[in-house]
């Protein structure tokens, strides 16, 4: 049923399917996870303010830290001797390090990429730095997390011409000194990144490379960067298509829950993305039916919770008229809508994986569509993504010109 | 309600609080600072099992003047059903630090004055009440007219004047149905006549206690001291008294030295706000240590000894073989961040911003507060109370707390 291989420190099972979406067990080093899962960031080893126990009754299974946050503070030396991150943050279950490289492109002033790695000025003193393959996997040894993401060439998705190509051959050659640098595959699952833009055919020789490498798992990068929703849900079924039937699939930085269903329907597995917990931030909640503006006046008389088929303590306990009174003067009132929202993405996974596994998948996927599009607006892409899929949404969709 | 007086150690007294909802807890005892009728920073799902102790609250009525938070909590039937705190006691004190300080010094028959976040604002006796019968406390203060103590004569005379006023004009709007759960302010000042009269004219009144108004606003402590003891002496005995504006160590220990049952205080607050956990002895057994030897926090059980302000570079930690420290705050503290977090993990969060600092101090300072006010009770229990307070204030000198984001340096 699995790929065995030298270099895992995972197994994949794959319980059910519904044609191409599937509902799997991972099981890691720290945790039993059962997919499709999300995935919530945690940058420096924290979520925005919710403790650990919060974390554990809200069902996070893994956790997304920050390799250049955690590089920089409080460094890796430091959480090496301390005995990994795990450890630092006094986290039981599962955490997955990026490779640093996306931040430091993002984030930094004058960042650039080279055959060597990706250079930068140090944050701290302006002194030129540079990350290499080598530099991140060691750091990311260093942390301890269950699955390591491999140092990509990572380009904006807008991005055409020949940079597209040189980045998908270099991510290639860089794959192979992540692997040869990797000194903890027993512990830690080092992770290939499909690139190649929006090209097909570059999406086809990087698919090709990675596979041939056996990794334990691979992610689908490169996207959710501004592209178009057609490009995007093709990009993602292509590589869902190329990739190993029995190895996990994660498509970064994810996080609407269409895009999560989509996705899911054409065959992934893992989602990351701030997302849910940035939202809050500025008072949105995410419910069945889309996104609910808290700050907005009409809440101030709306004695509903957030969310009528959500089960967490803020829905149990809370109405939309108070957290709208808190949202804009209290801290706690975000913390209150980053609590539900971390709450609805992992619903909307045990939904995802429950309904493949029992069988009730295509209801499940009309009936999220029906609350989302209540007027049978459901985009195009949606639909043309569904028909790959195989799931029948005609049921959800008024033809708008009727 | 019921409050019953079950010790003594000098004016120190234990005693037992039993509300209408049920709810029983001893006496002196802290309530916790909440803002629209929730913590600041601490999950509310874990205020219940955050200590033993962790029950009574505190909140004010003038986060709630105003829509939509005043329909919204009368709608929602109070504040215990709006905060989804049933089973705490709130408490209504119109006073509070962390933004609706008194702002007492002009004269007005309309209403009390406060400066609030949006600016200074009247709040007149009416409103006030309908706030009150709104949100429903366990127990609520009265309007008070508080004033510093350096106001003019007349102007102390007037502010106790309109108290007793207010206070029977709050009396008379109450929800009957509340049955009686008033705090009738006394106020006082700079003039210790004054201070008797205003606590004579509160103790004729039928209220379930007292609240003595006035103090934390720079006054001297032996004055404080003074109006303590001249305004007690004039209230029953058998009746609940509360104090606001007191709120660190040596204030609390003044005023449950003079009869006190009740404080709100924002002190474990403002040491997470300046990113310093609380760590001082509460046991008396403890030994005092030199204050010349660098402290460090011993294994002893449930006793923090000291703290240790040495800066440990983490550089030189990673390098040079240094120490990180993977202790908790305190040794041997049983709230859920010393369980769980170690110094330099709480550290590396301060230094990050990471707000989840703030909710894991103040998780702690909270535990702890509430663990000094059970050794103050333990204390009266045993009588004595005067060895407690003078073997905690003698110990002062060796630092109180723990400065954990200077003690990492990155």
């Amino acid at each position: 049923m699995l790929g065995i291989s030298p270099s895992m420190a995972l197994r994949f099972e794959v319980l059910a399917r519904h044609n191409r979406a599937r509902a799997s067990r991972l099981t890691l080093p720290h945790y039993e996870a059962l997919t499709p899962l999300f995935m919530p960031v945690g940058t420096q080893g924290t979520i925005k303010g919710l403790t650990n126990d919060q974390l554990e009754d809200l069902d996070c299974q893994i956790i997304l830290g920050n390799t250049y946050h955690l590089a920089l503070r409080p460094g890796a030396d430091l959480l090496d001797t301390i005995g990994g991150l795990h450890k630092f943050m006094n986290w039981p279950r599962a955490l997955l390090t990026d490779s640093g490289g996306f931040q430091m492109v993002s984030l930094l002033h004058l960042a650039d990429i080279t055959e060597e790695g990706v250079t930068f000025q140090s944050p701290v003193d302006g002194k030129p730095m540079l990350l290499t393959p080598e530099d991140s996997i060691q750091i990311q040894n260093k942390i301890g997390a269950d699955i390591i993401m491999a140092l990509d060439d990572v380009v904006k998705t807008t991005t055409t011409g020949p940079r597209v190509e040189e980045a998908m051959y270099r991510t290639l050659r860089w794959i192979d000194r992540c692997i040869a640098a990797h000194s903890r595959p027993h512990e830690q699952n080092l992770f290939g990144i499909v690139q190649g833009g929006l090209d097909p055919q570059l999406r086809d020789i990087c698919l090709e490379g990675l596979v041939a490498r056996n990794l334990p798992g691979y992610a689908i990068g490169g996207l959710a960067g501004g592209e178009g929703k057609d490009a995007f849900w093709r990009v993602v079924a292509q590589c869902t298509a190329g990739l190993p039937e029995d190895k996990p699939r994660y498509v970064m930085g994810i996080g609407f829950p269409l895009d999560i269903v989509v996705c899911t329907a054409l065959g992934a597995d893992m989602y990351d993305c701030v997302y849910p917990t940035r939202t809050a931030r500025f008072g949105s909640a995410l419910v069945s039916e889309g996104v609910l503006r808290l700050t907005h006046a009409a809440m101030a008389t709306d004695y509903r919770p957030l969310d009528s088929s959500c089960t967490c303590m803020v829905c149990k306990r809370y109405t939309r008229a108070y957290l709208h009174t808190l949202v804009t003067k209290e801290a706690m009132g975000s913390q209150l809508v980053s609590y539900h929202n971390i709450s609805h993405m992992m619903q909307l996974s045990r939904n995802l994986h429950s309904s493949i596994l029992e069988g009730r998948f295509p209801e499940f996927v009309q009936s999220f569509l029906q609350k989302q599009f209540p007027k049978g607006d459901v985009p195009d892409w949606v639909c043309n993504a569904m028909d790959v899929a195989g799931i029948d949404i005609s049921m959800c969709r008024i033809p708008q010109s009727a | 309600m019921e409050f019953t007086v079950r010790a003594c150690s000098g004016h120190g007294r234990v005693g037992s609080l039993r509300l209408a909802s049920g709810l029983e807890f001893e006496t002196p005892s802290l309530l916790m600072i909440t803002r629209r009728g929730l913590p600041v920073v601490i999950p509310p799902e874990m205020l219940m099992d955050l200590h033993p102790d962790s029950r009574a609250c505190q909140f004010t009525p003038m986060h709630f003047l105003e829509d939509p938070l005043a329909a919204v909590v009368a709608k929602a039937g109070g504040v215990h059903k709006l905060a989804s705190l049933t089973g705490f006691a709130m408490v209504a004190v119109a006073r509070d630090s962390l933004g609706n300080e008194i702002a007492g010094e002009e004269a007005s028959n309309l209403g009390a004055s406060f400066e609030t976040s949006s600016g200074r604002r009247i709040v007149g006796l009416e409103k006030y009440m309908e706030v009150v019968n709104a949100c429903k406390p366990d127990l609520w203060v009265s309007l008070p007219d508080e004033v510093p103590h350096w106001v003019p004569e007349k102007r102390n005379r007037e502010s106790v004047d309109h108290t007793s006023q207010w206070l029977d004009h709050c009396l008379s709007l109450q929800h009957a149905e509340h049955g009686n759960r008033c705090l009738g302010v006394v106020v006082g000042a700079g003039s210790l006549e004054e201070r008797a009269r205003s606590a004579e004219q509160a103790a004729t009144r039928n209220v379930a206690g007292f609240s003595l108004a006035g103090f934390g606003l720079g006054e001297d402590v032996a004055q404080r001291g003074f109006h303590l003891e001249v305004a007690i002496a004039k209230l029953p005995n058998d009746k609940l008294r509360h104090v606001c504006g007191l709120g660190s160590p040596e204030e609390v220990l003044q005023a449950v030295g003079a009869g006190i049952d009740l404080l709100d205080s924002t002190y474990p607050y403002m040491l997470t706000k300046e990113c310093l956990a609380m760590t001082f002895p509460l046991k008396m057994e403890v030994p005092l240590r030199n204050a010349d030897r660098d402290m460090q926090p011993t294994p002893d059980h449930g006793v923090a000894s000291g703290f240790s302000l040495a800066k440990v570079n983490l550089r030189s930690a990673t390098y040079g073989g240094g120490r990180i420290d993977e202790t908790p705050l305190v040794t041997g503290c049983k709230c859920y961040t010393c369980k769980r977090h170690t110094k330099v993990y709480i550290n590396q969060l301060l230094n990050s911003n990471e707000t989840l600092a703030q909710t894991l101090l103040e998780i702690h300072n909270t535990y702890h507060y509430l663990e000094f006010f059970k050794a103050i009770r333990e204390s009266i229990k045993a009588d004595k109370f005067h060895e407690f307070r003078t073997w905690f204030t003698s110990q002062r000198v060796f630092g109180m707390t723990y400065d954990v984001s200077e003690s990492f340096v990155a």
